[in-house]
């Protein structure tokens, strides 16, 4: 074979491999696991907001994966149903109201720092309608958190003598929960990881393997556009 | 029955080929040397950040110059065979003349070699005691800055995935911002409340692993206000590669209204940090143990 030709092969070889290379951890790192979810924006004096409703789980259940027992997060569509989506394509410089209904109990903070309330409006959420900077770390169930915006919302859990307690998701607010509730802003486009601070994936070493380590549960990405 | 091959050093070639690749190389050495010791040396990263992010690059200076004629007498050398020796067209291939042995040159070989690596060792522990060149030396560092004894400390939490960072002399403080007073030696306490991660500091030149319950200090002399990038050099988990952010070194006045301001917003969280840790809470340590929670454990 001509060296020419030798050369060109292996150019082709390494092209092919580089190509594949990228494309796997581009899709690892961007959507594996979890199709994105785009939230619909209302123009509000020519500002974007945006309207988050989520809910946390204890068990996502057999409807909505095939992990029933994972713990995840859910978010509600605009035809009103409770997705398995953590990829949220999300507006640049908009306001976003979110409201979490937590229907898991506590597990407690490894770091208890991480309970304070910050980076959203005010520093402070509101806990079942009240106004709290911060709640005992040990009441933690689960974070929203996306560090880069320097958001940390610690969600206080069920009690766990609450009655009608949700077993497998999508829970109704006829179930115990707790709402949260909070503002923030999103900043420039790029793409935002967040995640749960919250060893909460039970049976797992130290409660952070499976579902803290797969997109579309407890952790996701804001896909922040212009 | 084969060609007759031709001779294998030409015939009449006179030439001193070894005078020739010693004289190129010690040429191409004089000219190349000082042109990467002063153009590309202080290139080399991580730059001038930190007292010890300048050692670092010095150091990596020094190295990059000594290495220089050795891959100039290997540039030579391979250049000059592949030049001079090579196949040409119709040309046999013929068995080179033995090799036999020369004492001089083992000897040259042996006296040079272990003269730079004696350097290196020499140069690098000297360097390295000095300050302890911004890496983590564990609980009991040995090499100790001047001043260490009142050097001011922060103690750095890994945690998958996010680093934040206390302020002992500031009733232990806890924030998710690295900012540092200008001008000071500072002690980094790095830690790590679950799995192994690495704090790295990178324009100022400090580089320590974060273990659950290890206390692994590294020390650090900052220069004048600037930002710097710190990332996780361990493989932690799903959010590795994500967990990065910015540390600041600001001026005296700028630290202290910093702290003023951190220290207001700690203030909701402190009474239960405070609290014993059988309690829930995480009092000021120089390490942590993963403690299994309620349901994950």
């Amino acid at each position: 074979m001509r060296v020419g030709v030798k050369l060109l092969l292996v150019a082709a070889a390494v092209t092919a491999a580089g190509v594949g290379i990228g494309f796997y951890v581009s899709h690892l790192t961007t959507l594996a696991g979890s199709p994105s979810y785009t939230v619909p924006v209302q123009n509000v004096s020519g500002h974007p907001v945006v309207h988050l409703e989520i809910q946390t789980v204890a068990a996502v259940g057999p409807q909505l994966s095939q992990n029933p027992d994972w713990v995840s997060y859910l978010i509600k569509d605009t035809s009103g149903q409770w997705v398995r989506k953590t990829v949220w394509n999300l507006p640049a410089h908009a306001t976003v109201h979110v409201t979490i209904y937590n229907f898991d109990g506590a597990s407690g903070l490894r770091n208890p720092y991480l309970a304070r309330p910050q980076g959203m409006v005010g520093n402070r959420v509101l806990i079942d309608g009240k106004p709290v900077n911060a709640i005992d770390p040990n009441d933690a169930s689960h974070t929203f958190a996306v560090p880069a915006f320097g958001l940390i919302v610690a969600l206080p859990g069920v009690a766990d003598d609450a009655k009608n307690q949700c077993g497998y998701a999508p829970c109704s607010l006829s179930h115990a929960h707790r709402t949260i509730q909070f503002t923030f802003h999103t900043t420039t486009p790029g793409h935002y990881r967040w995640q749960c601070f919250v060893p909460c994936a039970a049976g797992w070493v130290f409660g952070f393997g499976g579902p803290m380590q797969t997109i579309g549960y407890m952790d996701g990405f804001l896909n922040v556009k212009a | 029955m084969a060609s007759q091959p031709a001779a294998a050093t030409r015939p009449g070639d006179s030439t001193n080929h070894g005078l020739r690749v010693v004289v190129a190389w010690l040429v191409l050495s004089a000219i190349a040397t000082p042109l990467v010791a002063i153009y590309v040396g202080p290139l080399i990263p991580p730059g001038n950040g930190s007292v010890q992010a300048q050692g670092q690059t010095f150091s990596n200076q020094v190295m990059t110059s000594l290495v220089t004629p050795v891959l100039c007498l290997m540039v030579v050398f391979f250049g000059y065979g592949l030049i001079k020796f090579h196949l040409r067209r119709n040309e046999a291939v013929l068995d080179g003349p033995p090799l036999r042995n020369d004492s001089l040159i083992q000897v040259l070989w042996i006296v040079i070699t272990s003269a730079m690596v004696l350097f290196l060792a020499g140069f690098g522990t000297y360097e390295l005691l000095k300050d302890g060149a911004g890496g983590g030396q564990g609980p009991n560092p040995i090499a100790l800055p001047a001043g260490h004894k009142t050097a001011f400390q922060v103690q750095v939490i890994g945690q998958q995935w996010q680093f934040t960072y206390r302020y002992p002399s500031f009733g232990g403080m806890e924030s998710n911002q690295l900012v540092l007073p200008e001008h000071t030696l500072v002690a980094f306490h790095v830690t790590s409340l679950d799995v192994v991660h690495s704090f790295w500091a990178y324009e100022l030149g400090v580089k320590a692993d974060a273990n659950p319950g290890v206390d692994n200090v590294a020390y650090v002399t900052t220069k004048g206000p600037m930002v710097f990038h710190v990332r996780c050099a361990e493989l932690c988990g799903l959010w590795h590669g994500y967990m990065f952010n910015n540390g600041v070194v600001v001026n005296h006045g700028a630290f202290t209204h910093w702290a003023t301001r951190a220290l207001a917003l700690y203030h909701s969280i402190k009474g239960y940090v405070n609290r014993p840790a059988d309690k829930g809470g995480a009092p000021f340590a120089y390490s942590y143990l993963p403690e299994p929670t309620r349901r994950a454990g």
